[in-house]
């Protein structure tokens, strides 16, 4: 029988993995950009294996395994976390998951509505912690029909779409304005010393480039309201809706890990339940819940009698193993899972035309398939060096809910860059080479008898176009066209201006053929508001129904 | 129930005390706070900014190196010129404005040589500068830009600060110029004592070419892709904004087609030159006929600057220097 003092020291190990863990999510989530590799003459790439998390995440692997029957790329780190949960239980949820260490970080916290005998009732186990079952048996249904909603709560994703799309930015934004209400110089004597705060500030800004994301008010208020959500309910997520921690609870049922209660040397002080995370019962007296706990240690630690301790192969007469929720409960839950897909798709958005202006990053697979791979992790948008990567909102339906769409207007598509199919733990973006998205000729000539890869195609608005509409020179979109030869070209005009001068103008067109589709000339367009030039999805490379040629032909070089 | 006369004259006092300072309080925020009136326009006049960063007295000159090494070539067309010591004095800070717009390779020819770049830092550090700063407001992302082209690599190895330009390091100035009024400016651009610009000449859509004067595009931030719509004025107001101490052109490759970016190798031609002198409007001129068949009418900006005085385009007046290394 291990001490007491063996469980503090065990506890406490387990602390510094929660923080050690929590610190490597964040380090790999800052790393997530080019920003500062600055080995000369490579192309920029990611040093950093920046995917860890979503990549041993359990839920990912199997649900893309049931949405498009392969494990893709690094997802097979997965399998040693299914393998020692099988045998250890939910330990990832206690020592290893960021997403909950930040709930236990807040849900820590002194709180006055939980004292005494309020605390422990609070951790009983109750009712609503079978919910995360049905959560992850609607999601599973929907899994059954191709559709990868579950990223929306996977808590991996969640974290990092919340975290890179709206805590970093907003952290950034608050830490850049008060550098610059620092250093405004308008302090009188004080001036050097609030200098100093401001040079301070300024490089506590996490990233150089100021980034923003469409929706991130959503997505962060979200990511808030879940946090917030500890002091009401400890853990509430962790217990209550995490579909992680409710398919860790499934795969430990056969854990050999478990508790061992030993009610003759119990003294009821029930002081094993007052930190415990998972609500998974630890008194002597009710058995204890396996799929519930999270190994967090605090009951035995905390325990002055060694009255339970955690071992292998305990007598199971105190266990419950498997969750506390009905078959019908699952297969309800499976089949509104299943029956909201093709309620999903019901919407014109998916099958019928669809939005025009969802342009996917370079690489991307067809629709269909990209829902059946993409979990909204954000990585892709994470990463983009041109912050051109938004979450979208309605433009593939419900379905496809901050999934990443090129918004040209904001940012373009680096020609030479494929940094989003790198990071993208599921292959919704194929990791292609800078050669196969051939944008820019390599080695100056295009080797491949392929097109580029497209990604949509450029029309002007004339009503808009100054050398159009307004009889001023610009072609500015000629300048920034990155294909060679260049898919913007122009006819040599004259035209009669308002004073009924005759002037030489250039007025641009777009050639189809040799159009990406990166959307640098809607970025460049002077023209401020509705540009004069936009990107429209018609002729990406991944939907070969969504073209307007006859034929696309590979460039003559 | 309490009546009035329980009300002691401490609390009476303190209450009413409270109250009356609560509503004084607002007042005199409110009146302390009230703008009686706002115009929407300032009225003010900014001050025009001009930096003139020539050397007084020095030989207006033009030296033109031919040979097989960008480095080798420029290094002799800074002996020609009398050295670097002639434009750089010890303790200056020099700014070096290389073009470094796009996410290019050198073979590519969009970006300036990262050898000439490193030479001429080279010579400024030699020459005394007490920092030499190397930077550009490129299109691409910068870090692309500046590591794809070489730059940031042979300006850092040859002792330079390579300055990507960070969103506030701007500063906005009234250029008073035709057309350009007030911009946004790179502050180092306002900050350096000299400021040599080397550029790469290559073909460009709307100008035809850009040169020299061109290049300083780069010192802007903002929206400065409104400048196309009148480009010549709008180069010339650059120029006369920012004169440079010394202007060293790239061409050593010379891209032909598909300007100002590129790409393809088909667009470049091998020229190995590279020139230098200190009249901008002269080297703009010469490099626009040498490599591009243009009379300097073909370049507007050449004429509007020249009535700036900021050069003659009439480059076959002045004493041109033929070195081959």
């Amino acid at each position: 029988m291990k001490s007491f003092k063996t469980y503090r020291t065990l506890r406490g190990a387990r602390r510094v993995s929660q923080g050690v863990f929590l610190a490597l999510f964040v380090f790999f989530l800052l790393k997530t950009s080019i920003d500062g590799i600055t080995a000369p003459g490579a192309l920029p790439s990611i040093s950093a294996p920046v995917g860890f998390f979503l990549e041993i995440d359990p839920l990912i692997a199997i649900f893309t395994v049931l949405t498009t029957h392969e494990l893709y790329r690094n997802l097979l780190w997965a399998l040693p976390l299914i393998a020692l949960t099988m045998l250890f239980g939910r330990f990832f949820c206690g020592w290893i998951c960021p997403m909950g260490t930040l709930n236990h970080m807040i849900a820590s916290v002194k709180s006055s509505r939980l004292k005494g005998k309020k605390r422990l009732d609070a951790n009983r186990y109750k009712p609503y912690q079978r919910w995360k079952y049905g959560v992850l048996a609607v999601f599973f249904g929907a899994a059954l029909f191709t559709s990868l909603d579950v990223g929306l709560l996977d808590p991996i994703a969640l974290l990092t779409r919340s975290m890179s799309l709206a805590v970093v930015p907003a952290y950034n934004t608050g830490v850049r304005a008060l550098a610059a209400a620092a250093s405004s110089g308008t302090f009188g004597f004080a001036t050097p010393l609030m200098d100093g705060v401001g040079f301070v500030l300024q490089h506590l800004v996490l990233r150089a480039k100021p980034v923003l994301f469409q929706s991130a008010l959503f997505i962060g208020l979200l990511f808030a309201a879940l946090l917030a959500a500890n002091r009401i309910i400890t853990r509430f997520w962790c217990r209550g809706i995490c579909p992680l921690g409710a398919m860790l609870g499934l795969l430990s049922r056969f854990s050999l890990l478990g508790m061992q209660k030993h009610p003759s040397l119990c003294t009821d002080c029930n002081r094993c339940a007052l930190d415990c995370q998972g609500g998974d019962d630890p008194q002597p007296g009710y058995q204890w819940r396996q799929s519930e706990c999270h190994l967090c240690l605090n009951c035995v630690a905390d325990c002055p009698e060694a009255g339970i301790e955690f071992t292998l192969y305990p007598d199971m007469a105190d266990t419950r193993s498997g969750p506390d929720i009905t078959r019908r409960t699952v297969i309800t839950s499976a089949v509104a899972g299943l029956a909201a897909v093709p309620l999903m798709r019901a919407e014109t958005g998916f099958s019928k035309g669809g939005d025009p202006s969802l342009v996917r990053p370079p690489g991307s697979v067809g629709e269909k398939d990209f829902l059946s791979r993409c979990v909204r992790c954000g990585e892709c948008m994470n990463v983009c060096p041109n912050n051109a990567l938004h979450p979208t909102f309605m433009q593939s339906g419900f379905e496809g809910i901050w999934s990443p769409m090129l918004v040209p207007r904001i940012g373009y598509c680096e020609p030479t860059c494929v940094l989003c199919g790198t990071v993208c733990p599921t292959g919704a973006i194929d990791e292609i080479t800078e050669k196969e998205k051939a944008w820019v000729p390599v080695k100056g000539q295009y080797k491949t008898e392929r097109p580029p890869l497209r990604i949509g195609l450029a029309f002007y608005d004339f009503g808009r176009c100054l050398p159009w509409a307004m009889a001023t020179e610009c072609i500015v979109c000629e300048e920034w066209c990155p294909t060679s030869p260049k898919a913007i070209y122009f006819e040599q005009v004259e035209v009669q201006n308002r004073k009924g001068d005759f002037v030489m103008l250039k007025r641009p067109h777009v050639d189809p053929q040799l159009c990406v589709g990166c959307g640098a000339c809607t970025f460049a367009c002077p023209v401020k508001g509705q540009p004069a030039i936009y990107i429209s999805s018609v002729g990406e490379t991944r939907n070969p129904a969504n073209s307007i040629l006859l034929k696309s032909k590979p460039p003559a070089s | 129930m309490s009546s009035a006369s329980e009300l002691s004259r401490r609390e009476f006092l303190t209450r009413s005390g409270k109250a009356a300072g609560l509503v004084l309080l607002t007042a005199g925020a409110g009146f302390a706070l009230h703008t009686p009136e706002r115009r929407p326009f300032d009225e003010k006049e900014e001050k025009v900014l001009l930096r003139d960063l020539r050397i007084p007295g020095v030989t207006q000159q033009m030296i033109v190196a031919h040979g097989e090494d960008p480095g080798a070539m420029t290094r002799a067309c800074i002996t020609a010129l009398g050295g670097m010591s002639v434009f750089v004095r010890k303790g200056d800070v020099v700014l070096v404005k290389p073009n470094i717009g796009w996410d290019r390779m050198p073979a590519q020819a969009a970006n300036t040589n990262p050898d000439v770049v490193r030479v001429v830092v080279q010579e400024c550090l030699a020459a005394g500068a007490k920092k030499v700063i190397v930077t550009d407001v490129s299109c691409n992302d910068a870090e692309r830009c500046f590591q794809r082209s070489g730059i940031a690599q042979s300006a850092g190895e040859a002792g330079a600060a390579v300055d990507r330009p960070v969103e506030t390091n701007y500063t906005e100035v009234n250029l008073g110029g035709a057309m350009l009024g007030t911009q946004h400016v790179l502050r180092p651009f306002l900050e350096a004592d000299k400021v040599i610009n080397i550029p790469i000449a290559k073909h460009h859509s709307l100008t035809g070419a850009t040169l020299g004067m061109k290049n300083l595009y780069g010192i802007l931030g903002g929206n400065r892709s409104r400048l196309h719509q009148d480009i010549n004025n709008s180069i010339a107001d650059l120029a006369n904004f920012l004169r440079p101490t010394l202007t060293i052109l790239d061409a050593y490759r010379v891209l032909r087609r598909n300007g100002p970016q590129g790409g393809n190798l088909a667009d470049v031609d091998l020229r190995k030159t590279i020139a230098a002198s200190t009249d901008p409007v002269a080297l703009d001129a010469w490099a626009g006929e040498t490599f591009f068949g243009f009379t300097p009418d073909r370049l507007p900006y050449l004429a509007l600057a020249e009535k700036y005085g900021l050069g003659s385009a009439a480059f076959s007046s002045l004493p041109v220097t033929d070195i081959t290394v």
